[in-house]
């Protein structure tokens, strides 16, 4: 049974297309307010089991829940709570971004004074009234981003999915959209649900599950998940190689100094309290993400990290 | 009701803002008028005057008026139908582009969805017939006008008849179509191959009996046949009144397909109708029964 807290619970969910499993025995849950990441390489299942959150894909067995409700049973319940920014734009091109946008209002009814309210709360967040009445395919890439952001909030969703929200943006629009997405957490307390090829944006959330082949391999927060599966490094300067040897660990040469890798910061320390002789510039670094999907999955993730 | 105003208002800007498709709507008409611009017109013309005896004497306005209401009638019913496949391709574009996906994520319901598919297809549709209605009528009046205004009521329902027969029967075609291949396969065949199955380039009076045989089970040749019958029924009056005998009034209709046979019977303009209305509601019905099957089984 899932926890109140729970705004997705899923348990036990199955999918295949043919013979292939496309998502195989999977459950896992995600708390109301989380920033919440699915990761794995592409042909995991991270498709699939959001089309089956979003009610667009039926499931074979196990249990899908948005807030308690079972998605195959109050699905249009469901796709109010839902709002979903798409990897690519499935926005109309031809139509300016206010035309887009007032289609899109209307089919959660949110037409007329409403509509336009919520507009200027939105133009407000994400600041896009410079272009409003712009073609939307005459749009940058990041403007258009914003503009699929807003589709996705025209209702006020609980719930927000970004499929890959930031991939292809430059630096200066990603730091943008993050700053929209914890905006919208912290103001409207928003459930966000996010996959990413940006291990860095992997590294800020509150719990990631990983994926492959359709199976959970993993899931927790990015600490735990650095704490269990990798290793910390030291990078030891201004020492020469007998006092490195001197630690009786594996290392390994770099400019300017050597790097030993520790299991852990507990164990880091240890040893820097045994030979304070030695370690008189250094540092400690977690293993990053990147790391530990590697170590669960055995592969890259694949994006530019 | 507010979010399928909605979609059609959306549909109706995508169709009109696309050049393309627009262009593509018009490829039909454009060649049938280049068709009787280059031979038709002077084929029409000669074998009009040949048809009628030498005692006769018919006023060359008559005869360019039936010219002008041949090509007319011709036109409409063509584009009339042609014009919805393009119309309707929205449908197929927005499963190509993934614009669906989003549609599919909201609440609104798949039905309300194809509603406004087919809504806009009628709507769009009849803008732009309604536009080459009043060009025709204008070429008509400059040619030989002998219409009166019961005529033009009944030229109006006509083009209502052959956009919805076109609206049901682009819609069935249309809906398992998911690429823009696909799509542009079936604009083609249909934007060359309407026309001559519905007797616009060409009369069905003209053809072999066996085709004429088999083209007589298309509700599309009743649906030409309408448009003309009204289009020309001003031109029959007026030979009528000008003494031209029944029998060479009758030849000229069937020669125009406006009186046209059922396994031997003459079918008569309200059978007509009732022919074109019966084709929408069977049409719509497969079209609606096809939503609810698929979408159902997905």
């Amino acid at each position: 049974m899932g926890d109140i807290l729970d705004i997705i619970a899923i348990r036990h969910l199955n999918k295949s297309f043919g013979d292939v499993k496309a998502v195989n025995d999977l459950s896992f849950q995600v708390k109301k307010g989380e920033l919440f990441a699915f990761l794995g390489v592409n042909g995991a299942g991270k498709s699939t089991t959001i089309a089956m959150i979003c009610g667009q894909l039926r499931k074979d067995s196990g249990s899908v829940k948005v807030n308690g409700i079972e998605t195959d049973q109050q699905n249009a319940q469901i796709k109010r709570m839902l709002g979903v920014v798409f990897q690519d734009s499935v926005l109309d091109k031809p139509l300016t971004v206010k035309e887009n946008l007032k289609s899109r209002a209307a089919l959660y009814g949110v037409t007329g004074k409403a509509f336009e309210k919520r507009l200027g709360e939105l133009v407000e967040l994400l600041g896009f009234g410079d272009y409003l009445n712009r073609p939307t395919g005459k749009l940058s890439g990041g403007q258009r981003r914003r503009i699929d952001i807003a589709r996705a909030l025209l209702h006020r969703p609980k719930i927000l999915i970004l499929d890959e929200p930031t991939t292809g943006l430059d630096p200066q629009t990603r730091l943008v959209i993050w700053e929209v997405i914890e905006k919208l957490r912290k103001t409207e307390g928003m459930t966000v649900f996010l996959t990413t090829h940006y291990m860095e944006e992997a590294a800020n959330v509150d719990n990631i599950v990983i994926l492959d082949k359709g199976r959970l391999v993993v899931e927790g927060s990015p600490l735990e998940l650095k704490n269990q599966y990798v290793q910390d490094t030291i990078f030891l300067y201004g020492v020469s190689e007998e006092e490195v040897k001197k630690l009786n660990r594996k290392y390994k040469e770099i400019q300017g100094g050597f790097q030993l890798k520790v299991k852990n910061t507990e164990e880091a320390t240890k040893l820097i309290i045994t030979h304070p002789d030695i370690f008189r510039d250094y540092e400690v670094v977690k293993g990053g993400m990147d790391d530990v999907f590697l170590a669960v999955t055995g592969r890259d993730l694949g994006g530019d990290h | 009701m507010r979010s399928v105003f909605a979609l059609m208002s959306r549909n109706r800007k995508l169709f009109f803002k696309d050049k393309g498709m627009l262009f593509s709507a018009m490829i039909t008409p454009v060649i049938l008028i280049v068709l009787y611009a280059t031979f038709l017109a002077k084929i029409y013309r000669d074998s009009f005057l040949s048809a009628i005896p030498k005692m006769i004497e018919i006023s060359d306005k008559l005869i360019d008026g039936a010219v002008a209401c041949q090509l007319a009638a011709s036109l409409l019913s063509v584009s009339c139908v042609t014009v919805t496949f393009c119309v309707n391709l929205t449908m197929v574009q927005d499963r190509a582009n993934g614009t669906r996906k989003d549609f599919n994520i909201s609440p609104i319901s798949k039905s309300k969805i194809y509603l406004s598919y087919f809504l806009s297809t009628v709507l769009n549709s009849m803008m732009v017939n309604g536009i080459a209605l009043l060009l025709c009528l204008g070429y008509v009046y400059k040619m030989g006008w002998y219409m009166n205004a019961a005529d033009i009521v009944f030229i109006v329902w006509d083009e209502i008849l052959l956009v919805l027969f076109g609206s049901t029967l682009s819609s069935i075609i249309i809906y398992p179509l998911t690429t823009q291949g696909q799509l542009s396969a079936v604009g083609t065949i249909v934007s060359a191959g309407y026309g001559f199955i519905c007797g616009a380039y060409m009369p069905i009076s003209n053809f072999g009996s066996g085709l004429r045989k088999i083209l007589s089970y298309f509700p599309s040749t009743y649906g030409t046949s309408l448009v003309k019958n009204h289009m020309l029924g001003g031109i029959y009056r007026e030979m009528a009144r000008k003494d031209l005998p029944d029998q060479v009034i009758d030849a000229f209709k069937e020669a125009l397909d406006c009186r046209l046979k059922f396994h031997g019977n003459v079918v008569y303009v309200n059978e007509m109708i009732f022919i074109m209305v019966g084709s929408i509601a069977v049409l719509g019905l497969v079209y609606f029964l096809l939503i609810r099957l698929t979408e159902k089984a997905q």
